[in-house]
C-alpha cells in the first residue's frame, strides 16, 4: 500500500515535467506554431536552471533562469521562423541539435557537480491522511504549479477575449490581420511563452527530478511532450491527463525493476518512447478526431500583404 | 523599416551563396566564441579549418568520417525533398549496425568474402526495417512521422545496449559491454595500405551518382518530388503519395543502415554502445547544407567531418569540449535557414508611410 502511494507520488512528479513543457508547446501551437525544439530549449534551461543553483543555492532562481534561457531560445527561433518565413521544422530541428550540443558545452564544469540539500514540502494536516498524504501531499510545489497552469490555460483560451485572438491567429491568421491584430508579435509572444515553459519544465527535471546535469538528460521528455500536445487533441486539461498517464509509464519501470520482474532493464527503459508511438497511433488512425481539433494554421507561414 | 519582398522567382546566385554565408556566419560566430572561452581563434580556427586537410593521413579521416555522413545525408534527401520529416536516421543507423554486426559474428576464422556483401545487405535491411516500421504507422494509421521516427532513435538504442549487455556480450571480454572483436575477414576492406578509408567511400561515390540519376533523369524521381513539393498536383496526376512515403523512409532507411553496416564492419569492429555517434542528426544538417542535391551533399559532408574533427583536436590541444562539434554543427544549420531567406526574398528597406485619414485637416 505504502509503495502505491510512492509511486503515485512519483508519478505525479514525472508528470509534472511533461505538463509543464507540453502546455507550453500548447500556447504556440494554438497560435499556429510548431516548435520541434522543445528538446534543445529544455536542455539548455537544465543546465542554466543547474548551474544557477549551484552558484546561488536558491531553487526558484534557477527556475527562472531557465525559464531566461527557454524564452531567449524561443525567441531566436520564433524570429526565424515568423519573420524570416523559415521552415517551421527544420528551424525547429536546429534548435533541438543546437540545444544539444551547447548545452553539453557549457554543462561540462559542472558534471561532477552536486546540489544543496533539498527542502523537503510538506503540506500541514493534509499530508497525515493515510495514503493521500504520502501520494498528493508531500510534492514539490512545482506539481501544485502545474496544475495551476493547465487551469489558468483553460481558463485563458476559453474565456478571455485575449485567448481567443491567440486561437484566432492559429486557426485563421489572415481573419486575425484583418481585423487589425499584428499576428506576427501575437505569434512571437507565444512562441516565447512556450519556450518559457519548456525551459521551466527543463530547470525542474535538472534541480528537483534527477538533481544533477549529465549531458543529454532530458532524454527525449521534449519529443514526448510534443507528442503529448497531439494526443491530447490540444486540450490543455487532456495535456495534463496524458502527462500523468506518460508519468505513470516512466515510473512503473523503476516500480518494476523494484519489485524484481525479471525483464531486460533495457526493454523497461523503452517503455515510454513505446508508450508515445502506440498513443500516437491510437490518436492518429481517426483522421476527423485530429483535423476537428488541430489549429487549422499549425505550421503554416504567415506574411502580412503576401 | 525592413520588409521582405517575394521574389517572382528564387534567386540563383543565393542559391549557392546562401550556405557560403551561412559557413561566414558561422566562422564569426566561432571566433568570437574562442575569444570569449580566452583561446587564440587563429588557433581555434586552425583545428577545425586547417588541421583535417593538410596532411594526406588528416585528408583520409577526414574522408573515414565524411563516408557515413554522406551515405546517411544521400537518403535524407529524398526523404527532405518528398516532404517526408525523417530525423531518426540515428536509429536506422543503429540498427543496421546491429542487423551488420549479427551477421558478422557468425563469421569463423574460415568464413569466404562472401560475408562481405552479406553483411552489408544486413545493414541495408536492418535500417530499411526501421524506416519501414515508421512508413507503416504513417501510412496505415497517419501516425505523424518525426515522432515516430524520433521515439524510434531511442529504441534502438535501448535493442544494441540490450544486445551488448545481454546475449551478445563477449564472454571473454571481461565483462566489458562489448561483443567479441570481429573475424578480420569481415574487416570492410581498405582502398590501399596504411589509410583507414575503405569501400565504402566507393559506395558513397556510387549512390551520388544513383541519386542523380533517379532524382533529375527518372520519372519515378520526378514523381516522388511532385508529391512532396505538391501533393495536390501529385493527387491529380494520379503519382500515389503512399508510394512516395514508403520510398522516402525505405530508401533513407536503407542509406542509414549502409552507413552503420560499414562503421561496424569498418573502423569500430565490433558493437559496443558507442555506435551510435550522432551522425544520423549530423547527417539532417548535411542534407539541408548541401541543399537536398547529391553533388551539393559531397561538399557539405566533407565540411561536417571537418567539424567532427576539430571537434576532436579542439579537446586534445585546446582542452575545450568536444561538444564544440554539435554548438557548430547546431549554429550552421540555424545560419543556413535564416540565410535561406535571402533566396525566396528581397530585402527592402523603406520609410514607413504615416497614413493620415482623409479629410483629417
Amino acid at each position: 500500500m505504502d509503495s502505491m502511494a510512492l509511486l503515485l507520488a512519483a508519478t505525479l512528479s514525472a508528470g509534472t515535467v511533461l505538463a509543464i513543457a507540453a502546455l507550453g508547446l500548447l500556447i504556440n501551437e494554438k497560435a499556429g506554431v510548431v516548435n520541434l525544439g522543445a528538446e534543445g530549449m529544455m536542455l539548455c534551461a537544465a543546465i542554466a536552471g543547474f548551474a544557477t543553483v549551484v552558484h546561488t543555492g536558491n531553487t526558484w532562481l534557477g527556475f527562472a533562469a531557465g525559464m531566461v534561457a527557454g524564452a531567449l531560445l524561443a525567441a531566436v527561433f520564433g524570429v526565424l521562423v515568423i519573420w524570416l518565413n523559415t521552415n517551421q521544422y527544420a528551424t525547429g530541428l536546429a534548435l533541438s541539435l543546437f540545444g544539444a550540443g551547447f548545452s553539453a558545452f557549457l554543462g561540462i564544469k559542472y558534471v561532477q557537480e552536486k546540489l544543496p540539500e533539498q527542502t523537503q514540502y510538506v503540506l500541514p494536516f493534509l499530508s497525515d491522511i493515510p495514503f493521500l498524504g504520502v501520494a498528493f501531499f508531500r510534492q514539490h510545489p512545482m506539481v501544485y504549479i502545474a496544475v495551476c497552469i493547465a487551469a489558468g490555460l483553460i481558463w485563458f483560451l476559453g474565456s478571455t477575449r485575449a485567448g481567443l485572438v491567440l486561437r484566432s491567429v492559429g486557426e485563421s491568421p489572415e481573419s486575425a490581420h484583418a481585423l487589425g491584430y499584428p499576428v506576427r508579435r501575437i505569434r512571437l509572444a507565444a512562441v516565447v511563452a512556450g519556450g518559457a515553459l519548456c525551459g521551466l519544465a527543463g530547470a525542474y527535471v535538472s534541480v528537483i527530478y534527477t538533481p544533477l546535469w549529465v549531458e543529454g538528460m532530458i532524454a527525449g521528455k521534449g519529443w514526448i511532450a510534443l507528442a503529448l500536445t497531439t494526443f491530447a487533441t490540444w486540450r490543455p486539461a487532456r495535456v495534463l491527463l496524458g502527462a500523468y498517464l506518460f508519468g505513470g509509464v516512466t515510473m512503473l519501470q523503476f516500480h518494476l525493476q523494484g519489485v524484481g520482474v525479471s525483464v531486460p532493464p533495457q526493454f523497461l527503459t523503452m517503455l515510454p518512447y513505446l508508450a508515445t508511438i502506440v498513443v500516437l497511433v491510437l490518436i492518429s488512425r481517426n483522421p476527423l478526431w485530429i483535423r476537428v481539433n488541430m489549429p487549422t494554421s499549425i505550421g503554416k507561414p504567415f506574411y502580412p500583404g503576401s | 523599416m525592413i520588409k521582405l519582398e517575394a521574389r517572382p522567382t528564387p534567386s540563383k546566385f543565393w542559391t549557392y551563396a546562401s550556405p557560403l554565408l551561412a559557413l561566414l556566419m558561422t566562422v564569426v560566430i566561432g571566433v568570437l566564441l574562442f575569444m570569449l572561452l580566452g583561446k587564440d581563434p587563429v588557433k581555434g580556427l586552425g583545428v577545425f579549418f586547417w588541421e583535417p586537410i593538410k596532411s594526406a593521413n588528416a585528408l583520409s579521416e577526414l574522408m573515414v568520417k565524411a563516408t557515413p555522413l554522406l551515405i546517411i545525408a544521400l537518403g535524407l534527401s529524398v526523404c527532405f525533398r518528398s516532404n517526408v520529416w525523417n530525423i531518426g536516421a540515428e536509429g536506422q543507423f543503429v540498427m543496421g549496425a546491429v542487423a551488420a554486426g549479427g551477421v558478422a559474428l557468425l563469421a569463423e576464422k574460415d568464413t569466404g568474402p562472401w560475408i562481405i556483401p552479406a553483411i552489408l545487405l544486413a545493414g541495408v535491411l536492418g535500417g530499411m526495417v526501421w524506416g519501414g516500421l515508421t512508413a507503416l504507422l504513417r501510412d496505415r494509421f497517419n501516425a505523424s512521422e518525426i515522432l515516430v521516427s524520433l521515439m524510434l532513435v531511442y529504441v534502438a538504442d535501448m535493442v544494441l545496449s540490450y544486445l551488448v549487455f545481454g546475449p551478445w556480450k563477449d564472454p571473454n571480454g571481461y565483462n566489458f559491454p562489448q561483443t567479441k572483436t570481429f573475424e578480420a575477414v569481415t574487416q570492410i576492406p581498405r582502398l590501399m595500405e596504411g589509410s583507414r578509408v575503405n569501400v565504402g567511400i566507393v559506395l558513397a561515390a556510387l549512390g551520388v551518382l544513383a541519386l542523380w540519376l533517379f532524382l533529375f533523369r527518372t520519372y519515378a524521381g520526378f514523381k516522388q518530388e511532385v508529391s512532396g513539393l505538391a501533393p495536390a498536383a501529385a493527387r491529380y496526376a494520379g503519382f500515389s503519395s503512399r508510394r512516395a512515403l514508403w520510398v522516402a523512409l525505405l530508401v533513407s532507411g536503407g542509406a542509414a543502415g549502409l552507413a552503420g553496416a560499414l562503421e561496424v564492419a569498418g573502423p569500430i569492429g565490433q558493437l559496443t554502445p558507442y555506435v551510435p555517434a550522432g551522425y544520423g542528426f549530423a547527417a539532417i544538417i548535411v542534407a539541408f547544407v548541401g541543399r537536398l542535391h547529391p553533388v551539393g551533399v559531397v561538399f557539405s559532408a566533407l565540411l561536417m567531418s571537418m567539424f567532427y574533427i576539430g571537434g576532436e583536436l579542439a579537446q586534445s590541444r585546446l582542452g575545450l569540449p568536444k561538444s564544440l562539434t554539435g554548438v557548430f554543427q547546431g549554429l550552421l544549420l540555424f545560419n543556413l535557414l535564416a540565410c535561406d531567406t535571402l533566396m525566396a526574398y528581397r530585402i527592402r528597406f523603406i520609410k514607413p508611410v504615416v497614413m493620415t485619414p482623409k479629410g483629417a485637416n
